[in-house]
């Protein structure tokens, strides 16, 4: 009984928990609703898709942990491969454009940072603007028209997308990167300076730690990843969007915060952002499998939102008790 | 006592923008002491503080640290040099547990390869032994400071200050809300610090605590200073007619 306790409590102590269970729940109802959820074929198409919102999530929840916001990735997912298109359609080395692509992504994260930490404008509101402002620009550049794939690209589409047994790379990335971040998060002095300037920044700042500095560094993370989710998605749908991404800043929030960081800072995980990105791959395929028409996909996001929300706070005021 | 100050500020002035915060202070620091900095609101304690912190830098005037003089640009340079400042509600980061609390801009880190990562159990056993060097005894350190009651919080804001070897330990309003058991036990830290060699600067509005433990007080009204007394020259009923005087 006594170690039984132990381990209860130490899984409980796991912020991501609430996330945990609610992904095991949902997985449970679409596989009861419809069997096939959990057939190769399927675990495939999400394992396909799910790095493209987990990339981006990542960096979002890096942020949000550090105490700042960006609602600009959605418009970044879109420019970033539009930008590697057209330099692709000048002639452009491949990879040299898609590296020039992704510097781009990084300086709209430093331009945010500026705007949020220079001129003191929230970045709920910075970033907001920063939407709109690439967003448009992504429409005028392309008239609001896709671009088709290019052959020439193929051998950086296999880099990226490119199929590994009954995977893709994309997934492989996803891994890497959620490895990379989560040692940053957790065993780095400058993840316990993203804790610390995101918990209390006047603390974090009487100590010594550079509050502006560790959110600047954010931005661009957030944005540079932003900007590869977006490279993923139009190399494995071989057309590259202006309309891709949108939408995507919130569904990337929520899944952060259903993975258990806070929308005040200095609370989150890595772990977590996986958590939630899968639970909202999961609903979005498991209601097609259902099938529900799409509408259903927005209700089911925001009900689990808020229901993993609740269950967080429930399992840590229990958790309070235990200690 | 011819010896040289530990920290000496002379003729501070500050102002923010036409609000006058600091006009001329000076202030000293003697090895081994207490020094109660008291004075009613907007009298310019804080700003003081911030200057000596490094949060702000004076307009005008100089800081000399044990003879020589120095300027903090950052509350890093303070730190570096021996300053340590326990803010009001700035000391502590309330989600993070307490062992990574301790060493937030100091963590220890090991060498593997190129990066430093962090020394997690260098961690767990160095911040054990900081809050046993001011004889707190917590249950857990990787709970969150946010479990703690407020005079734990200030213990280990203490612990954190006693073992990185801080020279000169400034408490901004340490006993603000806090109960009379726990205030007691803070006021018990400061004197274990005189004993261990450190010498403290504590704000407070709270006579009755600064005075039993004070070598000397200033005291401070509308970013003057209007009196600067041994302990033996003055008395609780003195000072709080002066505060309330001016």
């Amino acid at each position: 009984m006594g170690t039984l306790k132990v381990y209860l409590k130490r899984v409980l102590f796991l912020k991501e928990i609430g996330g945990l269970a609610m992904l095991t729940a949902t997985i449970l109802v679409f596989y009861l609703i419809s069997a096939p959820f959990l057939s190769i074929e399927n675990i495939r198409n999400i394992l396909e898709i799910a790095p493209e919102l987990g990339i981006l999530v990542t960096g979002v929840t890096l942020l949000m942990i550090s105490g700042e916001f960006d609602l600009s990735v959605g418009s970044v997912f879109a420019l970033c491969p539009i930008i590697n298109i057209m330099l692709i359609n000048c002639g452009w080395n491949v990879y040299l454009s898609a590296i020039f692509a992704l510097l781009a992504s990084c300086g709209i994260g430093a331009l945010n940072a500026i705007v949020t930490l220079k001129l003191r404008i929230p970045s709920f509101v910075a970033t907001l603007g920063a939407m709109m402002v690439w967003r448009g620009i992504v429409l005028l550049i392309t008239n609001g028209w896709p671009f088709p794939f290019v052959e020439r690209a193929a051998p950086f589409e296999k880099i990226l997308v490119g199929k590994v047994g009954i995977i893709r790379f994309s997934l492989i990335w996803y891994g890497l990167i959620v490895l990379v971040f989560w040692i940053i998060l957790e065993r780095s002095r400058f993840g316990n300076w993203m804790f610390s300037v995101g918990g209390n920044p006047k603390a974090a700042r009487a100590l010594g730690v550079n509050p502006n500095m560790v959110k600047a560094v954010n931005f661009v993370i957030t944005s540079f990843l932003a900007g590869l989710s977006g490279l993923i998605q139009a190399y494995r749908l071989e057309a590259f969007l202006p309309s891709a991404g949108v939408g995507l800043e919130l569904d990337a929030i929520a899944a952060s915060v259903i993975g258990g960081a806070s929308l005040a800072g200095g609370v989150g995980t890595v772990i977590g952002s996986v958590t939630g990105t899968f639970l909202i791959r999961s609903i979005d395929n498991g209601l097609v499998l259902a099938g529900a028409p799409g509408y259903w996909f927005r209700v089911f996001v925001g009900i689990v939102l808020v229901v993993a929300l609740a269950l967080n706070k429930t399992i840590e005021a229990k958790v309070h008790k235990m200690r | 006592m011819d010896e040289v100050p530990l920290v000496e500020l002379t003729n501070i002035h500050k102002s923010f923008g036409r609000v006058c915060a600091l006009e001329g202070v000076d202030v000293s620091v003697n090895h081994n002491e207490v020094v109660g900095l008291v004075g009613d609101n907007g009298a310019g304690k804080s700003t003081l503080i911030k200057i000596l912190s490094g949060v702000y830098q004076p307009d005008q005037g100089e800081i000399r640290w044990e003879g020589k003089k120095v300027k903090f640009s950052s509350p890093k340079d303070a730190i570096r040099i021996g300053i340590e400042t326990i803010h009001q509600e700035a000391a502590l980061v309330d989600k993070m547990s307490i062992m990574r609390n301790i060493f937030i801009g100091r963590e220890p880190v090991v060498k593997i390869g190129p990066v430093g990562w962090l020394d997690i159990k260098k961690m767990a056993k160095e911040s054990m032994k900081a809050l046993e060097g001011v004889a707190l005894y917590l249950r857990s350190l990787e709970a969150p400071v946010e479990e703690l009651s407020g005079g734990q919080r200030q213990g280990v804001a203490i612990a954190r200050a006693m073992y990185f070897k801080t020279k000169l330990l400034i408490l901004d309003e340490p006993t603000n809300n806090l109960s009379v058991k726990e205030s007691k036990r803070i006021l018990e830290f400061v004197t274990d610090l005189k004993s261990q060699g450190v010498s403290s600067i504590f704000i407070t509005h709270n006579l009755y605590h600064v005075y039993p433990i004070a070598d000397k007080i200033v005291v401070l009204s509308h970013g003057r200073k209007i009196g600067e007394f041994k302990k033996e020259e003055t008395s609780v009923d003195k000072l709080t007619e002066l505060i309330t005087l001016k």
